[in-house]
């Protein structure tokens, strides 16, 4: 869970640990059943609908005001969001 | 450059930002060096309730690029690559995983040399993070700074199998890779200005084993001289290790361009785990075999083919180092009409692939007029190589009539009768030099024509030169 | 609670605000009372836009004055869920983390409802990001049941629910992606309705599972719900997942009966329910069979297998869809602290613990363990084929019949703090409305009496993919027979 947590970039307690341990444990073990089940042959569905090739145009649209975007930020500098120190390079 | 008993192993992976007006799943300008966060939306900024909707060009681009490559442009899907990181607004990354829209293919290098292709996928770029502090550098920076401008750019990454031998190859590879991608106008492929952006998986393995080894994949390489310099690299230190005995270790390493090495990234306490899942949000894509057919009839003459047809025109070999240049600059349709206009078909690739290269005039900016006009008018002996050279430069630089620069400039290269009489009597002035050069000190050649030179100031034609010589020394 | 001219449904009160007999502005102050009035007690609203509601009514009689078309929906009020964007208005998703966070663009729902004239009164709570079926998940505090207000109204739209239960709007939207809509509808005794997936657009609705989400209407009444339903559907080039076409034509079905139609009872899911829903249910497919349906019994064999799939899906599209409340771009950011590292990804951690409700986090933890390397297949892939069974054996059951039937909710409203201390049980009270998310098929609670506490029990009917015509006709029918 500890795992789970760092991942998912949750800062949890060691209480909500616990917690959420036992209580997924639960909805794990009613999950067996699915987990359990022999699927062979059978397809997964990701979307509810049969629908392909949903596309637009290559054609220009407004952008947003960039004081507006930057005013929603909890910090901005220079025009860009601020953050705070990032270790390590992106993936 | 590998070392005795070593063989080298390379694989790359090459990102290139495809040449659209707008973005993979929005409206907003696709465009560099524009003012930060200025081309952004609620879609491209991940906003709560925002929806991506894929831009049709972006596919004909990326089956461009496929049918390009001899890939097999399938029907396919994205998912979503889920991971945290400040210059991905939604934290997670829209890319496409086991159904990509290229599958297999192959790449040949101008010298013949087949690199197969693993696939060629569509997925979103991410925004610029700067980082802000005392040394400028990620280590040690004080905090960083995010402009989204580029966050959904569309993106092809290019796979290609592990069948590169060398940093000869990777270069030539890339290289080739770039000329097929702007000929096909999928991409501008600046890499200065990060559209062209290449990871290397390099591994080393004693000389004739069919095992891989353990491989290092390499980032941030700026330029395709990086990427040569980077394997050099890398190879050395692998086959230092183990020939000391020590193990390669599977890492992300990254390519420092000052100090000239690959150092660790420093491998995080978490292994990442993307959890890949379909992507909700988009529907599959299955192009209709009358829309494969329309692309692949849209694509122009590719560089293998247009390379064999000058060799051919030429007559030399199509992985001739002008060739290649020519080629790669898009100079060939030049030299082309150059020949059918009756220049002389080397000496039109040679000033082709130096005088204009150097020149850095795009294509369309030659004039294919003033440039066949110089090359008759040197090949036909009314300009010598030296006058030709400045005359096309001056062309090249401002356009204008040959015959005119020519005459302004007064060069007019020696008539025949005019020739032989200078000729004939530099030969009169030094009978020591021309008794050696009758027993046969060629080399004295140049002594004569630099003689005959200084004599016309410069507007002999040395072939010219060459061939009074000889007929006079054949008496 | 009521006014003079009430009770008048949206249905009237736009046929007499486009007629000039009633003014936009009179209808929204009437509303506004009815909030004042109640609002403190229930909590439907996170917000209530007294200013622009009174503007927006002023507009429409000006229009109606200047003889334009005010449109369908002229002057009626609606109450809209929070987490529909809507620009320069907070869109809170009932959750700290989008603290301060006011959209720079409007819902496609929000632009079609302005458009047709009608007028947002205010943002309803909601169980945060939507998840939760009884409302008591809001960081903003619960909402209550207009009908005793000891007991919630249902969730996650159960401001919406409420809302219109109390008549502080005649019309409301809610999201629906396990029975969101339907289950608060059921527990407050109003129409709710979850359209066919991409019937209605779902920009600009705060995503809580992409692939079950689905925005839909509530309403007192079947001819309410269905001229709302008419009024945000259809096509919407900005959702890649939405249907082309227009919208469903329903309102002009409505009187046509049942006659002849073929309901089946879905066997597997009348286990389970409190007796007197049972009665209730059993009572409606009787009503219907007296108005001339054939009723039988039907079998979804895998709907038990729903409840399982529903949560590893949902939660593992919620993980991923709720990574970006990261404190970078909008919303809360917390600081770490000296004691941390102080970079980005502290920050990161700080921040979504803090802006998240145990709910949230509970189910972001499942999701990312369903998602995670070595669990996948275990989890998220095989729910997705569960769906596909699931989706085989509604095909079967609708080669027998043309409506399905069931309870909406196994139980009447529950008190407050009931069953907020144990999850599983939270997530079984969902059984009966999670198979038609997982199928992307329509469904609609419709009010059929009361249970043995005096609480409202709602019956749902389900049909196949763009079934709304049949669906409609059939739960106006459903509501000519309820008992009064």
């Amino acid at each position: 869970m500890v795992h789970v947590a760092v991942l998912a970039r949750l800062a949890l307690t060691d209480a909500e640990i616990d917690e959420f341990t036992g209580q997924l444990a639960a909805v794990l073990e009613h999950a067996a059943d699915v987990a359990a089940l022999d699927t062979a042959g059978v397809p997964p569905t990701a979307h509810p609908l049969p629908l392909v090739n949903v596309l637009r145009d290559d054609v220009v649209r407004p952008s947003l005001d960039r004081d507006e975007v930057l005013a929603a930020a909890p910090a901005a500098e220079s025009g860009r969001f601020k953050v705070p120190r990032i270790l390590g390079d992106a993936p | 450059m590998t070392a005795a008993g070593w063989e080298t192993v390379i694989g790359l992976e090459v990102h290139c930002e495809l040449a659209t007006a707008t973005k993979l799943f929005c409206g907003c300008p696709n465009a560099f060096g524009d003012e930060p966060n200025t081309n952004v939306c609620p879609v491209c900024l991940g906003l709560p309730g925002s929806l991506p909707v894929l831009n049709r060009r972006s596919v004909e681009l990326a089956m461009a690029v496929g049918t390009a490559l001899h890939s097999e442009v399938r029907p396919s899907t994205f998912h979503r690559k889920n991971y945290f990181y400040p210059d991905m607004p939604k934290d997670y990354q829209v890319s496409q995983y086991d159904q990509p829209i290229n599958v297999g293919g192959h790449l040949d290098l101008p010298d013949g040399t087949r690199i197969g292709v693993t696939r060629a996928h569509m997925e979103e770029d991410t925004g610029k993070t700067t980082h802000v502090g005392e040394s400028g550098r990620i280590h040690g920076a004080d905090y960083a700074l995010v402009d989204y401008n580029r966050a959904g750019v569309p993106l092809v990454e290019i796979v290609s199998e592990p069948d590169i031998r060398s940093a000869d190859e990777a270069r030539a590879y890339v290289n080739e890779l770039r000329a097929i991608l702007v000929a096909i106008g999928a991409s501008d492929a600046r890499m200065e200005e990060g559209s062209l952006r290449i990871d290397a998986n390099v591994s080393v393995r004693p000389a004739g084993s069919s095992v891989l080894g353990t491989r290092a994949e390499i980032k941030n390489l700026n330029s395709v001289r990086s990427l040569g310099r980077a394997v050099d690299y890398e190879v050395r230190r692998q086959i230092g290790l183990l020939e000391a005995g020590e193990k390669v270790v599977q890492e992300t390493r990254h390519w420092n361009e000052d100090a000239g090495r690959t150092s660790s990234m420093r491998s995080k306490e978490e292994a990442y785990d993307y959890r890949y899942f379909p992507e909700p949000d988009l529907v599959p894509l299955a192009p209709s075999d009358e829309w494969r057919d329309a692309v692949a009839a849209g694509l122009p003459v590719l560089p293998a083919d247009r390379r064999r047809s000058l060799a051919a025109a030429a007559g030399v070999a199509a992985d001739d180092h002008a060739v290649v240049t020519v080629v790669a600059l898009g100079l060939d349709d030049l030299v082309a009409a150059a020949v059918a206009d009756g220049a002389d078909p080397r000496l039109a690739l040679n000033r082709a692939a130096n005088e204009v290269a150097a020149a850095h005039v795009a294509p369309a900016d030659v004039s294919a007029t003033g440039f066949t006009t110089v090359l008759v008018m040197e090949g036909d002996g009314r300009l010598t190589a030296t006058q030709a050279k400045q005359v096309l430069a001056e062309v090249l630089a401002g356009g204008g009539d040959p015959v005119v620069i020519a005459q302004a400039r007064g060069f007019e290269a020696l008539g025949a009768d005019a020739l032989t009489g200078v000729v004939d009597q530099v030969v009169a002035d030094h009978p020591g030099e021309w008794a050696r050069f009758k027993d046969g000190e060629a080399k004295l050649a140049g002594f004569f024509v630099g003689q005959v030179m200084a004599a016309t100031q410069g507007k002999a034609d040395g072939k010219a030169v060459t061939a009074r010589l000889r007929e006079l020394a054949s008496r | 609670m009521r006014h003079e001219w009430a009770p008048v449904t949206a249905v009237e009160i736009a046929a007499d605000v486009r007629a000039g007999r009633r003014s936009a502005r009179s209808v929204v102050e009437a509303h506004l009372e009815a909030i004042a009035a109640r609002e403190p007690e229930l909590h439907a609203f996170n917000l209530v836009l007294h200013a622009e509601a009174r503007g927006a009514a002023d507009e429409i009689d000006r229009r109606v004055a200047a003889g334009e078309d005010p449109g369908p929906l002229a002057g009626v009020p609606v109450a809209l869920k929070d987490n529909l964007a809507t620009r320069g208005i907070p869109t809170t998703c009932g959750s700290r983390i989008l603290d301060g966070w006011r959209p720079p663009y409007d819902a496609t729902v929000v632009s079609r409802l302005r458009e047709a004239g009608a007028i947002v009164v205010g943002k309803t709570n909601m169980d945060e990001f939507a998840m939760g079926s009884s409302t008591e998940n809001s960081a903003f505090g619960p909402t209550r049941n207009p009908h005793d207000p000891s007991r919630v109204p249902g969730g996650s739209s159960g401001g919406s629910a409420a809302a219109v239960a109390a008549g502080f709007a005649p019309l409301a939207l809610g999201s629906d992606t396990g029975g969101s809509i339907r289950q608060p509808a059921a527990l407050c005794g109003v129409v709710g309705m979850k359209p066919t997936y991409g019937v209605v657009s779902r920009y600009g609705l705060v995503a809580f599972a992409s692939s079950l989400d689905q925005i839909g209407p509530f309403a007192a009444t079947v001819a309410d719900a269905a001229a709302l339903l008419e009024a945000i559907g259809g096509h919407d080039p900005l959702d890649s997942t939405s249907i082309a076409g227009p919208a469903p034509r329903v309102s002009g079905v409505l009187g046509d009966g049942v006659e002849g139609l073929r309901v089946g009872v879905v066997r597997e899911l009348t286990g389970g329910l409190d007796p007197d829903v049972a009665a209730r249910m059993n009572e409606a497919a009787a009503a219907l069979a007296g108005a001339g349906a054939k009723v039988d019994d039907a079998s979804v064999p895998s709907v038990g297998l729903g409840l399982s799939a529903y949560y590893l899906i949902a939660t593992a599209e919620a993980s991923s869809n709720l990574a970006r409340y990261d404190g970078v771009r909008y919303g809360l950011r917390v600081d770490p602290g000296p004691e941390s590292t102080g970079d980005v990804t502290a920050m990161y951690g700080a921040t979504r613990a803090a802006g998240f409700g145990p709910e949230v986090k509970r189910r972001i933890m499942l999701g990312t363990y369903a998602l995670s390397a070595g669990y996948y297949d275990a989890y998220y892939g095989q729910a997705q084929r569960v769906r596909t069974l699931l989706i085989r054996d509604f095909e079967a059951a609708y080669a027998q019949f043309d409506l399905l039937l069931s309870a909406t909710s196994p139980t009447t409203a529950f008190a407050l703090g009931a069953k907020s201390d144990d999850p599983l049980a939270m997530y079984l009270s969902d059984v009966c409305t999670i198979p038609s998310n997982l199928a992307g098929h329509p469904a609609v609670s419709v009010p059929f009496g009361t249970g043995d506490n005096g609480m409202p029990v709602g019956i749902q009917l389900y049909a196949p993919a763009l079934g709304e015509p049949v669906l409609f006709r059939a739960a106006a029918a459903l509501e000519r027979s309820a008992p009064r």
